[in-house]
């Protein structure tokens, strides 16, 4: 290295975040499309069921490659990274919870390789999924110890090149208060979605409307939040209803399942079709979403429909639960979980001891 | 502070009160109250049988109700969970000696290449809030441990559980390996996890779905009055 010259920056340090691709890619598009699947793709590609799909990092690059490029070919503007359960925790169960850094940073670098090559800009969106244990006050997982393997995971991301952090699939409001915390800690922009999956709130108990709140609260607020997985596209559509109706201007992401899962000769099929994706897109790109992608079952073939789609249709208004539920079908349950009071039981009370 | 409500004395309510009053406890998830109510009401010459069913399982089953309905989630129903272990830890050894009925017993786990049990938890703990004997055998099972578990139990039940679309194929596995062995009909499989429905289970060839805790327990019970039903026929 030459000395006393002038040095050459160095774009992964030091990055204010306002210049990180996604909020350019964000200021300069009414909309982007994420990708789809992992899991479903990398079954497809013969990952068997109970082996830790983040090995294949190491094991089988070109399926990751492959999974990554699917996206990237089918329109996809961001794709997540093979890391969902890259945590400690996660990779516990495998023995390889010392592998945590080497297996996040190889899903990041394999995806930076595809989105450079993509001759266009493409988002690395590092994928961090949730711990699978229980935090404190119900459960034994400190705060202390949730920030700290998330932090790890991110620090692995970040080596490997992710454009940021993607939390998705949390449903405590702790654990999400936990990566943001560990995203801090690795000087990295994130995004952060939750599944609501049970009554309209996640599986926690939170709300829509209490999900905006708490993000709004966070010390270092995400780019981008919203709702992945869950129940269907309907549910997951009321849910971004609910987002919008709290007046927040911060980016709304939509990672809606293709369907439910059907089992067919040892495969899960999700019975959602490339034409039911592609009304989704456009429902929610017109309610307000910015960041509008799949999540089980969503194939490339999906992602082209849906990109072709938004392309294409005209903008609309803010679509109605009913306009919803004609286009995509009905809810999973009759109410959202918002409007009431609180999450209290709606029992009469017969008194606290003091 | 002063709180608003009275404080109530437990031991000063009739036992009517007390019943009703440890379902509420046991709502608001109070494990020192309700180990308080258990040790009453055994004192006033309840049997175990009757303090078990009459107040623990009355009242899981109030916020089982509300958990399947979705006005309870799962933080409450861990703590309800926590508390009604208390009353358990109590009653377990009394039932024990006085030989009272068993609803049934259930061998649960989470499947292979999955270590989530958040869920499973919730059953195992509802399943036993009902008065089941359950043996959990924790997280990523393999056909084998399924197998050695159901052979040392010999459970009425068969409980699996996945949250990964990457681990619910491997319920499938078991259960053919339960027919192979000639050993599928002698069990209740009940299967349950986010990304399952009641398609999936009947493709892979188990008895019932369980969309959450609160269906599983509702469903194991119709399974074994049934079965005595038909024992009885």
């Amino acid at each position: 290295m030459a000395k006393g010259g002038t040095r050459a920056r160095d774009p992964t340090k030091g990055k204010p975040m306002s210049t990180d691709l996604l909020s350019k890619l964000l200021a300069k598009n009414d909309w982007l499309l994420a990708d789809g699947a992992t899991g479903t793709n990398l079954f497809n590609m013969g990952l068997s069921s109970g082996e830790p799909p983040e090995m294949w990092n190491v094991e089988q690059p070109d399926n990751i490659r492959k999974l990554y490029k699917g996206a990237v070919d089918a329109g996809s503007d961001l794709f997540l990274t093979n890391s969902f359960g890259g945590n400690a925790s996660r990779l516990k169960l495998h023995g390889f919870q010392d592998r945590v850094h080497e297996l996040n940073r190889v899903a990041a670098s394999l995806g930076r390789e595809i989105a450079d090559a993509a001759g266009r800009p493409v988002v690395v969106a590092g994928s961090v999924g949730p711990t699978g244990e229980i935090m404190v006050p119900v459960g034994p997982l400190t705060h202390a110890l949730a920030v700290e393997m998330f932090h790890e995971q991110a620090e692995g991301l970040k080596a490997g090149g992710a454009d940021v952090l993607w939390m998705e699939t949390i449903s405590a409001p702790e654990e999400y208060r936990a990566a943001a915390e560990a995203a801090a800690l690795a000087g990295m922009p994130w995004c952060g979605t939750m599944s609501f999956d049970t009554a309209g709130r996640t599986m926690m108990g939170v709300t829509s409307a209490a999900m905006v709140e708490m993000v709004e609260k966070l010390p270092n607020a995400p780019i981008a939040f919203g709702a992945n997985c869950g129940v269907g596209v309907s549910d997951l559509m009321r849910t971004v209803l609910g987002f919008v109706a709290q007046g927040t201007s911060r980016s709304i992401i939509a990672k809606g399942n293709a369907g439910i899962p059907k089992y067919h000769d040892g495969h899960i099929h999700y019975d959602g079709t490339p034409d039911l994706m592609a009304d989704y897109a456009v429902l929610a790109r017109d309610a307000g979403v910015r960041i509008i992608g799949g999540c089980c079952g969503t194939m490339p073939e999906h992602l082209r429909a849906m990109r072709h789609a938004l392309e294409t249709r005209p903008k609309g208004g803010i679509p109605t639960l009913d306009a919803i539920t004609s286009a995509l079908g009905g809810f999973s349950s009759a109410s959202d979980g918002t409007g009431d009071t609180s999450g209290d039981p709606k029992r009469e009370r017969r008194g606290r001891r003091g | 502070m002063a709180d608003d409500n009275e404080d109530i004395i437990l031991a000063d309510l009739s036992d009517d009160e007390l019943v009703l009053q440890m379902h509420d406890d046991l709502y608001d998830g109070l494990k020192e109250e309700i180990e308080d109510g258990v040790h009453i009401l055994l004192g006033r010459d309840w049997t175990p049988y009757d303090v078990l069913t009459k107040a623990l399982v009355a009242g899981m089953t109030i916020v089982g109700a509300d958990f399947r309905d979705g006005i309870l989630f799962v933080p409450e129903v861990l703590l309800a969970a926590n508390a009604m272990k208390g009353g358990m830890f109590i009653l377990k050894p009394l039932l024990a000696e006085t030989g009272a009925p068993r609803m049934g017993k259930m061998v649960i786990g989470t499947v292979k290449g999955d270590i989530h049990d958040i869920g499973k938890n919730l059953v195992g703990m509802m399943m036993e809030g009902a008065g089941f004997e359950v043996r959990d055998l924790g997280i990523n099972n393999s056909v084998e441990k399924y197998l050695a578990a159901i052979e040392e139990e010999q459970p009425d039940i068969l409980g699996m559980s996945a949250l990964l679309t990457t681990t619910m194929p491997y319920m499938k596995v078991v259960i053919d390996t339960l027919k192979e062995k000639g050993m599928r009909d002698d069990y209740i499989v009940m299967v349950g996890g986010a990304p399952l429905n009641e398609e999936f289970s009947k493709a892979i060839g188990a008895d019932a779905y369980c969309r959450d805790a609160a269906v599983a327990v509702e469903t194991a019970k119709s399974f074994m009055l049934r079965k005595h039903n038909a024992m009885n026929a």
